[in-house]
C-alpha cells in the first residue's frame, strides 16, 4: 500500500464523514512535502512542518551539547547572549510587532536588575538586600515590577506617536539614570556599584562551580532553559489574538481602531509584556555579569538592544535571538580582528585600536543592515531557505 | 540690588546663554525634520566634529589674535561640518528616502556612533581647548554677574536666528525649502529640487551644530563626553514642536532657563530630588508639556489618513 493512496483514502473518508476510518488512520506527513498539512492540529502547531521541528530540536541539542565541548569563556558569552535575547524578544514585541518605538529599554532592564539584586542580596551587606535567593521568585518579581512600571508608563506613551514616543522613552532612560544614581542604598552609587542577583535553585548555587558542572556551564544551561521558556511564551503570544492585534496597530492603527482593535488596550499590553521581559532579562544578564553600577543603564544600552532587534529582524522572535547572539558576540569577534586586518593595533592608546574598531564596526553594521537587508539576519535566513526550497530552480 | 534678585537674574542670564546654544542645536534638528520628517540623531556627532575642527584650526591661525583666530576657525569649521553633513546625506540618507522614518532615525544613530568614535581618535586622551578669548570671565551688567561667553553665545544665536528667518522668508531657496516641507509632491511638481532641499537642510544643520558645539566647548574644553550635551536639544525640540523653527528657539531657551533655575534653587527648595536634578529637569518639563499638548507647544497636529 503506497503512502499517497493511504492518505487519499484518509482524506476521502474524512470528507465522507465516516468516523471509523478517521479514528484508525493517523494523518501522516509526507516526506518531501513539508507544507502539506494533513490535519488541523498540525497546521496550528508552533513547529508545524517536520523540517521546522527537526531543525529546532537539532539547534537545541547543539546548544545543550556546547557546554561539554567548548571552553568556559565562550560559555560566558553564550550565557550573556541568551539573557540578552530575552530582552531583545521583549523589545521586538513592542517595537517590531506593535510598532511602538521604545528607546527606554535600558530603564526597564535597570528596574528588573535592581529588583532582583535587592531581593536576593545579602541582608547584612552594604546595599539593600532581602536574602531571597530562590531564583524563580526574584526572576518573576523583577519581571512583574518592571511590567507594572511599564503599564504605568504606557498611557502616556499611547498618546504619542512615532518619534515623539521615541524621545519620550529616551527621557525615561535619563530619569531612571538619575534615580538610580541618587538611590545609593539600592545601587551603591555610580562607580561603586553592587553585586548582581544571586541565583539559587533548591540549594544549588547556579553561579558557583559544583561537582559536575563549572559555574559557566551551569549559568549557560540555566539561561538556555529560561530563553526557551520565554521564547515559547512570546511565540505563542505573537500567534494569538493579541499578536494579531499588535500587527494591526503597527500597520494601520486608525484602521485597526475602526475595526474594533482597542488601541490603548493593546499598546498597554505591548508595553507591559515588553517591560516584563526586559525586567527578567535585566535580572538574568546581571546574574551572569555578577557586578553592576548605575552607569551601565544609559542610552547606549538601549541602542544596543534596538540594534539587536533591527539587525536580527524586527517582527520575528527567532530574529531577536539571532540578533542578540550576534551583537553579544561582536566585541569578542573584533578581538580577533588584529590578526586578520594588520593596521588595527591592540594598544588602547593608538587611534585605531580594537575598541574603536569594535564600535565603528557596530555602527557600520547597523547602517549596512538597515540599508541592504532591512529584514535583518532573519531576512538572510529566509533568503537561504527560499533558495534551497526552490533548488535547483531559481524561483 | 538685593542678593536674591541678583541670584535670580544671574540664573536667568546663565540660562539664556546656555539656552541659546540648545536653540542652535534644536534648530538643526528641526530643519532636518522639516525637510525629511526624520529626527537626525547624528547632530551630537556633528556638534563634536565642529568643536574638534576648531581645536585643530585655532593654533595655526593664532597670528590673527585670539578673537580673530577663534571666529575665523569657527567659520571654517562651520563650512567643514556643513560639507560633512552634505556627504553623510548624499552617501547614506539619500538611498533611504521612502523607507520608514524610524529606520532612517536608527541609521542616523549608527552614523552618530561611527563619527563619534572616529572623532575620539582625533581628540586623543587629553582635553583639547577651543582657544576662545573669554574663558570663564564674568562681566557685571547692572549689578548682575554674567559670564562673557554667555553674552557672546546669546548674541551669536540672535544673529544666526535673524539670518535664518530672513533666509526662509525672503530668499528663493528658503521659499523652496518651506514649500518642500509643506508638501513635497506639490513642490516637486512646481519645479522645486527636493534633493537640493535635503542636501541644504543637512548642510545647514551641520553648520548650526558646529557653532553650537564650539560654544559648548568654550567652558570645559572638548572631550569624549561633549556629545551628551547634544541630547539636551531633544527635549527642546519636543517642547517646541518638531516642525516649528520658532518652537525650536523657544524650546532651547526654555530648556536652558529650566536647567539654570533648577540648578540654582533645587538644592534649597527640594533637596529630596537628589543632586544634579538639573540634568533631568528638561525631560520632566518635556513630559509635562506633552501630557497637555502631545505635539509640543507650536507643533502642528499630524493629520493621519487611514
Amino acid at each position: 500500500m503506497s503512502a499517497p493512496a493511504r492518505d487519499r483514502r484518509t482524506a476521502e473518508s474524512a470528507a465522507a464523514g465516516t468516523p471509523s476510518d478517521v479514528q484508525h488512520r493517523r494523518p501522516r506527513q509526507l516526506w518531501g512535502r513539508p507544507e502539506l498539512y494533513t490535519s488541523y492540529a498540525q497546521s496550528t502547531r508552533m513547529l508545524n512542518t517536520r523540517p521546522k521541528l527537526f531543525g529546532v530540536l537539532a539547534l537545541i541539542a547543539l546548544a545543550v551539547y556546547l557546554p561539554f565541548g567548548v571552553e568556559d569563556q565562550y560559555l560566558h558569552i553564550g550565557a550573556l547572549a541568551f539573557a540578552a535575547a530575552v530582552g531583545a524578544i521583549g523589545l521586538n514585541l513592542v517595537t517590531g510587532f506593535a510598532g511602538q518605538v521604545s528607546l527606554g529599554h535600558a530603564f526597564f532592564l535597570a528596574v528588573g536588575a535592581y529588583t532582583a539584586a535587592a531581593l536576593s542580596g545579602d541582608p547584612d551587606g552594604r546595599t539593600l538586600g532581602f536574602g531571597i535567593t530562590f531564583m524563580p521568585v526574584w526572576l518573576l518579581a523583577a519581571g512583574l515590577v518592571a511590567g507594572v512600571i511599564g503599564i504605568i508608563v504606557a498611557p502616556i506613551a499611547t498618546r504619542l506617536r512615532g518619534l515623539y514616543l521615541a524621545i519620550v522613552t529616551l527621557g525615561l532612560v535619563f530619569l531612571g539614570e538619575h534615580i538610580f544614581k541618587e538611590w545609593q542604598d539600592l545601587t551603591g552609587g555610580p562607580g561603586v556599584g553592587r553585586a548582581g542577583p544571586v541565583p539559587d535553585l533548591f540549594g544549588n548555587r547556579l553561579n558557583e562551580s559544583g561537582d559536575v558542572l563549572t559555574a559557566d556551564q551551569k549559568l549557560y544551561l540555566t539561561m538556555l532553559v529560561l530563553l526557551i521558556i520565554f521564547a515559547i511564551f512570546a511565540k505563542n503570544l505573537v500567534r494569538s489574538k493579541v499578536g494579531r492585534a499588535f500587527s494591526a496597530v503597527r500597520d494601520r492603527d486608525i484602521a485597526a481602531e475602526i475595526i474594533g482593535v482597542s488601541l490603548t488596550r493593546y499598546k498597554v499590553i505591548a508595553f507591559g509584556v515588553s517591560s516584563f521581559y526586559a525586567g527578567c532579562a535585566g535580572a538574568m544578564v546581571y546574574t551572569v555579569v555578577g557586578f553592576f553600577d548605575p552607569t551601565s543603564f544609559t542610552l547606549v544600552l538601549s541602542i544596543n538592544y534596538v540594534a539587536m532587534v533591527l539587525i536580527g529582524g524586527a517582527g520575528t522572535i527567532s530574529g531577536s535571538i539571532m540578533g542578540a547572539i550576534f551583537i553579544t558576540a561582536l566585541p569578542r569577534l573584533t578581538q580577533e580582528l588584529p590578526t586578520v586586518v594588520p593596521f588595527i593595533s591592540t594598544d588602547p592608546t593608538a587611534s585605531v585600536n580594537t575598541l574603536n574598531a569594535a564600535v565603528v564596526l557596530y555602527g557600520l553594521l547597523i547602517i549596512v543592515f538597515l540599508i541592504f537587508e532591512p529584514r535583518g539576519l532573519f531576512g538572510i535566513w529566509l533568503r537561504i531557505r527560499n533558495y534551497f526550497k526552490a533548488w535547483p530552480f531559481s524561483y | 540690588m538685593t542678593e536674591p534678585i541678583s541670584t535670580f537674574l544671574q540664573a536667568i542670564a546663565g540660562g539664556l546663554g546656555q539656552g541659546a546654544v540648545y536653540a542652535l542645536l534644536a534648530l538643526g534638528f528641526v530643519i532636518i525634520y522639516k525637510s525629511m520628517r526624520v529626527v537626525s540623531f547624528a547632530q551630537p556627532a556633528l556638534m563634536l566634529a565642529g568643536a574638534v575642527l576648531v581645536t585643530y584650526l585655532v593654533e595655526p591661525l593664532s597670528g590673527l589674535g585670539r578673537t580673530g583666530a577663534f571666529f575665523v576657525s569657527l567659520l571654517i569649521a562651520v563650512v567643514g561640518v556643513a560639507v560633512i553633513g552634505l556627504g553623510v546625506e548624499r552617501a547614506v540618507i539619500r538611498p533611504m528616502i521612502g523607507k520608514p522614518v524610524f529606520v532612517i532615525a536608527i541609521i542616523t544613530l549608527g552614523i552618530d556612533i561611527v563619527v563619534r568614535v572616529v572623532l575620539s581618535g582625533f581628540i586623543g586622551v587629553d582635553v583639547r581647548q577651543v582657544g576662545d578669548p573669554w574663558g570663564l570671565d564674568q562681566v557685571s551688567l547692572a549689578g548682575v554677574l554674567v559670564q562673557e561667553r554667555h553674552l557672546v553665545m546669546f548674541a551669536t544665536t540672535a544673529v544666526v536666528v535673524a539670518v535664518l528667518f530672513a533666509f526662509f522668508k525672503y530668499s528663493r531657496l528658503g521659499l523652496a525649502m518651506r514649500a518642500a516641507s509643506f508638501d513635497q509632491e506639490t513642490a516637486l511638481a512646481q519645479g522645486v529640487s527636493v534633493g537640493t532641499v535635503f542636501a541644504l537642510s543637512w548642510a545647514m544643520a551641520g553648520g548650526l551644530a558646529a557653532i553650537a558645539g564650539t560654544f559648548v566647548a568654550t567652558g570645559a574644553g572638548v572631550d569624549d563626553n561633549l556629545w551628551i550635551i547634544g541630547l539636551k536639544a531633544l527635549p527642546a525640540i519636543i517642547l517646541g514642536g518638531l516642525d516649528s523653527l520658532g518652537g525650536a528657539v523657544v524650546g532651547g531657551l526654555v530648556v536652558g532657563l529650566v536647567e539654570s533655575l533648577v540648578a540654582t534653587y533645587q538644592a534649597d527648595l527640594a533637596p529630596w530630588l537628589g543632586q544634579n536634578f538639573a540634568v533631568v529637569s528638561p525631560y520632566v518639563v518635556m513630559l509635562l508639556i506633552l501630557l497637555v499638548r502631545p505635539y509640543g507647544l507650536f507643533g502642528t497636529r499630524e493629520v493621519e489618513r487611514v
